[in-house]
């Protein structure tokens, strides 16, 4: 057997991730070691929630130990050390996309960062219709006749606090739509995206079908429109390079728990001048001034957008859960989880009665396939590959809309990581080919 | 618990026989009182919308519209040819048996003399994310129920 030895640097290491240095990877995961069923667990559940490695569990077992008080207030060591951890890792995730400390906002998941946004534009219209902020505020509020553009891809959390800005602005809700091959129609958003657009939001990678979208023609599309551009990066801040700066957009927003860090943390990142005249969406401690009986100045961002005592060790764990991405490299994670994906897809496609959602084989894709078992419903493939093992998501994926415009109510998912193998996908794959004989479909 | 023991044969019989399906092609019995429900899992998305006809105390037809696992739509087919000539109050106490054994987390054993068919859900209560598959048919016949009768 060879002997395989960590690479000292990134820049030493393979292009690509292989099989053996993955088998290294999963030794960090402890739950990955264990049978389900009485068969080695396969997780291909990853686009809903991420492992942990050690090193994440050991940070927020470490601050707890060590280190737990309330940050930004009290003079007393722990609070100074606990202080120090939360702004470390704020800026930890600022470099990791790209971005400046005072933009990278705490949420507890890309949902809250998503309402967050949507609910200081209502404000925006609010607060300057009371004569409240300044001329740039004014700009961004949303009134009746201004349009607020999405994609038929998204998942609930990016389309439903958007069509609830819609209510309360009066402003109307458009979308684009995708072609049968879970594409967006660019022809289409080039229509729809004009004058009247105030907001573009879409996924930066699509959790179903995994599409990776045009992110630098839509952004140019909604810069000639004049209109804001929010990015969900739940799918691909985990999963490669991403530089949000360079991408240009206004607002991202992705979720630790699927970057392997715990749940409760997430991200927003909004431009700095954007964030200073926005109003904040919770108020209360922490995020003050001066407060008087009538009313209060507010801080500015960060601190603005975080109202109340804060998910302190959950931060510090995800920038532990980010140290270990770009030690392992996020561009070797994207090569090889495209690797898997295709494997994924050119498997199903070969299989009588599966039809795999989003781009064929040899398309680009992320490390995910959805697909649909002809005459077997998604929860019969998800509880059979489960007696083998296998985990997998089942159901609409939060995305019901997608779904009914694919003419399907749910779908069977699987999703890959930086700890899935090869031996992984062909497990997999031996598995669903087996599922309509089963069910005598 | 294998996975035979979940997809008894009877389960997967009916998954594809769905006895009772079919809301448009069947007209509720002359003279008959009838109640109709929807029922919707949102989690997955399974869906059933159910008929139940009462003539003379008992229950003259059942009738349905639903798309779902196997689990869902076997279990609105059993619920179906156990419920035709039932009294509602013979009906009421097979719905009742049904949820408590499929609530019990396997704690409760079917009584194969009351629930028929049914009683093969049994192993379905050892899976607490298949429980509302099976429920959802049966929750549409309690509430159509409670309209007719």
């Amino acid at each position: 057997m060879a002997v395989v030895s960590t690479p000292a640097t990134l820049e030493q290491a393979p292009p690509v991730l292989d099989n053996a240095e993955v088998l290294r990877i999963r030794n960090d995961f402890p739950v990955l070691d264990q049978l389900v069923n009485g068969r080695p667990l396969v997780y291909l559940d990853s686009g809903a929630t991420s492992q942990n490695p050690l090193s994440v569990i050991e940070a927020e077992q470490e601050f707890y130990e060590q280190r737990n008080a309330a940050v930004h207030r009290g003079a007393h060591h722990l609070a100074v050390e606990a202080t120090e951890a939360f702004e470390d890792a704020r800026q930890t995730v600022a470099d990791f996309i790209g971005v400046d400390y005072a933009e990278t906002i705490w949420t507890s998941n890309a949902t809250e960062g998503l309402n967050l946004i949507s609910y200081t534009l209502s404000t925006a219209a609010l607060w300057s219709a009371q004569g409240r902020g300044d001329a740039a505020l004014k700009e961004l509020a949303l009134h009746p006749g201004d349009e607020i553009v999405v994609t038929e891809m998204e998942h609930h959390a990016n389309l439903i606090p958007w069509q609830e800005l819609a209510f309360r602005t009066g402003a109307t809700l458009r979308y684009i739509p995708i072609d049968d091959a879970g594409s967006l129609r660019m022809d289409e958003a080039a229509a729809i995206i004009g004058p009247r657009t105030k907001v573009l939001a879409f996924t930066h990678a699509s959790n179903v079908l995994g599409t990776i979208n045009p992110v630098r023609e839509l952004v140019a599309l909604a810069r000639a429109a004049g209109a804001l551009v929010v990015l969900d990066a739940c799918q691909s801040a985990p999963h490669m390079p991403l530089d949000v700066k360079d991408l240009d957009v206004d607002f991202a927003v992705f979720s630790g728990h699927k970057m392997l860090a715990p749940t409760g943390i997430g991200v927003l990142y909004g431009k700095q001048e954007l964030l200073d005249v926005l109003p904040p969406f919770l108020t209360g401690g922490s995020m003050i001034t001066t407060v008087t009986m009538e009313r209060a100045e507010y801080l500015p961002a960060p601190q603005r957008f975080e109202a109340g005592t804060q998910r302190i060790s959950q931060a510090v764990a995800l920038a532990a859960a980010v140290n270990y991405l770009t030690e392992t490299g996020l561009d070797r994670i994207h090569r090889w989880e495209a690797e898997l994906g295709e494997r994924m897809v050119s498997g199903l496609e070969s299989l009588p009665g599966i039809r795999v959602l989003g781009p064929a084989a040899g398309k680009e894709r992320i490390g995910l396939a959805a697909f649909d078992v002809e005459g077997v419903h998604a929860h019969d493939v998800g509880q059979f590959l489960d007696s083998r093992g296998i985990a997998v998501r089942v159901g609409h994926h939060c995305a019901q809309p997608l779904h009914r415009r694919l003419g399907l109510t749910a779908t069977t998912r699987a999703s890959a990581y930086l700890y899935n193998t090869t031996d992984d996908v062909d497990r997999f794959l031996d598995a669903v080919s087996g599922v309509r004989a089963y069910f005598g479909a | 618990m294998s996975l035979d023991q979940l997809y008894q044969q009877i389960i997967l019989d009916h998954s594809k026989a769905r006895h009772g399906s079919g809301l448009a092609d069947t007209e509720a019995p002359a003279g008959s009182s009838t109640g109709q429900s929807h029922q919707l899992n949102p989690v997955c998305g399974d869906e059933v919308t159910l008929r139940l006809a009462v003539e003379d105390g008992k229950v003259a037809q059942v009738s349905w519209d639903g798309q779902g696992c196997s689990i869902s739509m076997a279990s609105a087919s059993v619920l179906t040819d156990l419920a035709e000539g039932m009294t509602v109050a013979e009906l009421h106490e097979v719905i009742d048996s049904f949820r408590e054994v499929l609530r019990s987390r396997g704690k409760v054993h079917a009584d194969p003399e009351l629930l028929g068919d049914a009683a093969a859900f049994e192993g379905v209560a050892r899976y607490a994310a298949r429980v509302k598959c099976a429920m959802i048919s049966w929750v549409a016949a309690e509430d159509a129920l409670n309209q007719a009768a």
